[in-house]
């Protein structure tokens, strides 16, 4: 299970994630939302080894997360997809999938996990050998993803997919997001600023507001609540 | 026509060798960002260290090589040492974006003053291992020699053989998307900074290889402050921007045209002319097209 304990990560002097604790089961999907600037980014830059932290635990199974870099963590299966379709417009579609697989020894068991990305995302298939800077904003998403995917993952941690999509395609995004955690038997970060969105195909949901937690608990309940409605909700 | 074929070889002949040193300044600047001045030093002291090999093997053949090989360690070495250095210690604002260069700037003057102490200051001379008298056809001589022939097929073979194991190897995918995107990359996985040190140490072979070839095709004098060899960087360089300085196939571009324009000035106008012309041939072009003929504007701009 992830845990994090009175974390805190800071850019100079502005504390953008200040004495944090949540925890999320093993095969779980969570939600952490608010709005700009509640320090969603900045947590999950901490989490994959990309930032420092100042003080506090966080912890994956029995892997310390603050220590390390983005490519140890990947190695004990922890996987991030930072904000804003992180594709490489240069390389094509397989190569970006192939890149994320690099490190496993096993091709064989590499060569699987990218059937499994073509099956969960078909759309990639049809265009492996396509240069990434051709495809649609969601394809550029489904990549990223399938990209992190392809190091299978136990633990992953998507920034903002829905970032720029259309309505209908951030829809298709999240199912395979569900499906990811349901029939992959991944464990998923998922933060976002279109709220309802995420806490609807959530197990779990973390409200964040100026680096603090406002809310947490079963997304459902979060969802109930009034006060997280009209707050965070909109409505 | 006898001029023009001659024009197109000597273009060609010169092109080979700069593309190899643009070749060697885009992977530095791809993977560090950073323009190495010292690299005309490091193929100096690659070319230095063939010498001293052909004098102790007696075989040019294994002395090539083996230089590029050492060529390879001393760039991967500088690297690590010093740019990992300065990286560490300056990691914002106007130092970080200036400290590698002159830092690169004070090398340059190291090792041309290593060179000095250790081999001295008077010519020593790299023979070639080949005939530099041009083919005869009938009663014309071309200015293509055995030297020279083999000059460009070494180089069109290392091309052939870089274009493979970047376009289809792992190792050529992660350099790739270590220049393109250091942090995508890191995140799915790839150890940059040891990739980094990969890309240091293909310039530092393609480096010496430049130097090496570069000396015996000419008139195989080296001195610690040789003359060619700051041309040779100066070419190299320009030829690179000329490509956009983040392509490899635009590095063979940009030392093509350079090459076949140089030629062309010295053969109808005057050699005197030629580093005139390199220059307005780099302000021309940094003028029409400042993103070079195959850099990306997006990159430029990154």
């Amino acid at each position: 299970m992830l845990k994090i304990n009175n974390l805190t990560v800071a850019h100079g002097a502005i504390r953008a994630i200040d004495d944090i604790s949540f925890s999320v089961e093993k095969g779980q999907l969570a939600a952490v939302i608010g709005s700009n600037g509640a320090g969603k980014t900045t947590l999950m830059r901490a989490l994959s080894g990309l930032k420092g932290a100042e003080k506090g635990t966080a912890t994956w199974l029995d892997h310390n997360l603050l220590h390390g870099k983005p490519e140890h963590h990947v190695r004990q299966g922890v996987s991030h997809v930072s904000e804003g379709k992180s594709v490489i417009a240069q390389l094509t579609v397989e190569e970006n999938l192939d890149l994320g697989a690099l490190w496993r020894r096993n091709r064989d068991e590499a060569k699987a996990t990218k059937e499994e990305v073509f099956n969960l995302f078909p759309r990639l298939g049809e265009r492996h050998k396509q240069s990434a800077d051709t495809l649609s904003g969601g394809e550029r998403q489904m990549l990223a993803i399938g990209r992190a995917y392809m190091s299978r993952p136990a633990l992953l941690l998507l920034d903002e997919p829905s970032l720029g999509l259309a309505p209908l395609v951030i829809e298709q995004i999240f199912q395979s997001i569900r499906q990811i955690v349901d029939s992959m038997n991944v464990t998923v970060v998922l933060v976002e600023q279109n709220a309802m969105g995420a806490l609807k195909i959530a197990d779990y949901g973390v409200v964040l507001n100026l680096g603090r937690i406002a809310a947490s608990g079963k997304a459902s309940d979060l969802i109930a609540d009034p006060a997280v409605r009209t707050a965070y909700l909109g409505f | 026509m006898n001029q023009f074929l001659d024009m197109v070889l000597i273009g060609i002949s010169a092109a080979s060798i700069y593309s190899l040193m643009a070749i060697s300044m885009v992977l530095v600047w791809r993977s560090t960002q950073v323009v190495n001045f010292a690299q005309a030093g490091m193929a100096l002291l690659s070319t230095y260290i063939g010498y001293e090999l052909v004098a102790r093997v007696g075989h040019f053949w294994i002395a090539l090589p083996l230089a590029m090989i050492l060529g390879a360690a001393f760039s991967a070495f500088i690297e690590f040492v010093l740019m990992r250095t300065l990286q560490k210690h300056s990691s914002q604002g106007a130092i970080a974006a200036i400290a590698p260069i002159i830092a690169t700037l004070g090398l340059l003057g190291l090792i041309r003053a290593g060179i000095g102490f250790i081999w001295g200051h008077a010519d020593v001379q790299l023979e070639a291992p080949l005939s530099k008298v041009g083919y005869t056809f009938g009663d014309v001589t071309i200015v293509m020699s055995p030297m020279g022939l083999f000059v460009l097929l070494f180089v069109i073979t290392l091309m052939i053989i870089v274009s493979i194991v970047f376009q289809r190897t792992n190792i050529g995918l992660a350099l790739r998307a270590s220049a393109y995107a250091p942090e995508i990359a890191q995140l799915a996985g790839i150890r940059v900074s040891g990739i980094r040190t990969l890309g240091w140490a293909i310039a530092g072979a393609a480096g010496a290889a430049a130097g090496i070839l570069q000396t015996v095709n000419g008139t195989g004098a080296l001195t610690p402050e040789s003359l060619e060899f700051s041309l040779l960087l100066v070419f190299g360089f320009i030829a690179a921007v000329i490509g956009g300085l983040e392509s490899l196939p635009g590095a063979v571009l940009g030392a093509l045209i350079l090459g076949l324009v140089l030629a062309a000035v010295q053969i109808y106008i005057s050699g005197a002319l030629v580093f005139i012309v390199a220059f307005l041939l780099l302000l021309l072009v940094l003028g029409l097209r400042p993103q070079g003929f195959l850099g990306s504007k997006a990159g430029r701009r990154a």
